[in-house]
């Protein structure tokens, strides 16, 4: 969070502070978002949004039509057919809840569909646990949504309600997932700023405004919408002859994701005085860092007190916090990690039989270097294990150890686990 | 497949860009039902049954629009007078 020299249009003293959890921050973003279709199930850690958006509806503070649905895979269901017919939908989950919508998030992203989900990341069973890793996060990584993760509590409210600008731009049209790690956040109350309603409504430009499309069977463009007026057909058969062209259509339109991210956090920045790096990641100390740490979500805060704290002792070493996972920023990543000597990918999830998936991303985004910095693959915190500042300190200094021999093996290793 | 547009200037999501009777789905046929107007009653049986809306009354008979018939048959099973035979269409 980096303090404004401009005034914002929104400063903070026309903010409220609130002392609210990150699911109350989630319930609040939705409702300021002028959302007209909220379907979802409860679960374990989300449940506070749900249960809180629900208590809006019930006490009339919104017109928001809420679908208390029977499972996970109607709620992202029905935010399909609510977003198809040009409705802001919005949902939420976790964990099993996740990996139950599956199938429909394919269909959310190809039917470029801008929904809205928060996912208060939960391990996946089994065993079964309640508690944070990403494994969660990572089971979507190929559905085609965009997937932003925050760092605190007042981030996850800032990201909700940019998530739906994201979302709706004419260049993306596609779901965005916001990532918030289960209790750490979304139990945890932090004191955050919350914006007028009017200024929300204001950045989001008011309800959706659908984008238009032209069919051969009406003469001028038509919204991009189902409407018996003049009927569109949503999620047809499409072989051989068309369903590359359609797939090609929603995999490129991705390229266009960062530049919208950007622009979104810096136009967040103006009105609030608030912004996440360059909205894509925010680098820590990396200039001159021998050693970078590269990380997402809550634990990326532990591990910049430690590398602020081991910074004073004048170890060279440095923290990128990655804010967009969905589309990977590739070059921003190389660009950022090209003078490292030894970056360690912080990984709250597996792919068993291979490395850590966001270690596999830096990998790539590294190989087209001349020269690249030694990387290596800490896993920590599955099941929600906490990732505690000595362990950080101890896996930085055991690093530093390590580059004076220049050699790291084994590449993949665990941080905090018992043997 | 030369006159099919590309990804740059396809309508999004994959919403339909013609009308589906453009779309003739007739060549997925193997058998096509003809119907023998000696014995045909015009009960309207074949027309009921058809789940592709493929017969079709033209004032004074039935007819089958080859355009969209599938040849699934159901007509000539339905058929209580046996006026519709399955003819191989190859």
């Amino acid at each position: 969070m980096t303090q404004a020299v401009v005034k914002p249009r929104a400063p903070l003293e026309k903010q409220v502070m609130m002392t609210v959890n990150g699911d109350e921050a989630v319930a609040y973003a939705v409702k300021q978002s002028l959302v007209d279709v909220v379907a979802a199930y409860p679960i374990t850690p989300q449940t506070i949004i749900v249960e809180k958006f629900s208590e809006f509806v019930a006490d009339g503070e919104v017109k928001t039509e809420f679908v208390p649905v029977e499972s996970e895979h109607s709620a992202m269901s029905a935010c399909v057919g609510a977003a198809a017919a040009g409705a802001r939908a919005f949902t939420a989950t976790s964990s099993q809840g996740l990996a139950l919508m599956v199938e429909v998030l394919y269909i959310a992203s190809a039917l470029r569909l801008p929904i809205v989900m928060a996912v208060v990341n939960r391990a996946l069973s089994a065993p079964i646990n309640i508690h944070n890793d990403h494994s969660d996060a990572y089971l979507m990584r190929d559905s085609g949504w965009i997937q932003l993760f925050a760092e605190n509590v007042q981030e996850a409210y800032d990201t909700t309600i940019q998530a739906f600008k994201i979302a709706e731009d004419e260049r993306v049209l596609l779901p965005v997932a916001v990532n918030l790690d289960g209790f750490f956040l979304s139990h945890t109350l932090e004191n955050i700023y919350m914006l007028p309603d009017e200024v929300v409504h204001e950045f989001l430009g008011g309800y959706r405004k659908v984008s238009k499309v032209r069919v051969d069977y009406f003469d001028e463009e038509v919204p991009l919408a189902l409407n018996p007026a003049r009927p569109l057909s949503f999620g047809n058969l499409d072989l051989y002859d068309y369903y590359f062209e359609h797939k090609v259509q929603q995999v490129e339109a991705m390229k266009s994701v960062p530049e919208v991210v950007r622009e979104v956090n810096e136009e967040w920045f103006k009105l609030t005085g608030r912004r996440y790096g360059d909205g894509i990641l925010d680098p820590f100390e990396v200039e001159d860092a021998d050693v970078v740490l590269v990380g997402m979500g809550s634990g990326v805060g532990t591990m910049r007190s430690v590398v602020r704290r081991l910074r004073k002792e004048g170890l060279k070493v440095g923290l990128v916090k990655l804010r967009m996972f969905r589309p990977f920023p590739f070059k921003e990543v190389a660009e950022v990690l090209k003078n490292a000597k030894v970056v360690a990918v912080m990984e709250k999830g597996v792919s068993p039989g291979s490395y850590g998936p966001l270690f596999l991303e830096v990998n790539t985004a590294l190989y087209d270097l001349k020269s690249r910095p030694a990387l290596v693959n800490y896993v920590y915190g599955l099941g929600g294990r906490d990732l505690v500042p000595d362990l950080v300190e101890g896996m930085i200094r055991g690093l530093f150890k390590e580059l004076e021999k220049g050699v790291f093996e084994p590449k993949l290793r665990y941080l905090g686990v018992r043997e | 497949m030369s006159q099919q547009a590309g990804w740059r200037s396809l309508p999004k999501a994959g919403v339909a860009f013609r009308l589906s009777t453009d779309y003739k789905t007739g060549d997925w046929r193997a058998l096509k039902p003809v119907i023998d107007y000696n014995k045909c009653t015009k009960c309207m049986l074949c027309w009921l049954f058809c789940p592709d809306m493929a017969i079709v009354w033209d004032g004074e008979n039935v007819v089958v629009n080859y355009d969209y018939c599938k040849g699934c048959g159901i007509c000539a099973n339905e058929c209580p007078v046996k006026a519709i035979s399955m003819v191989p269409e190859f």
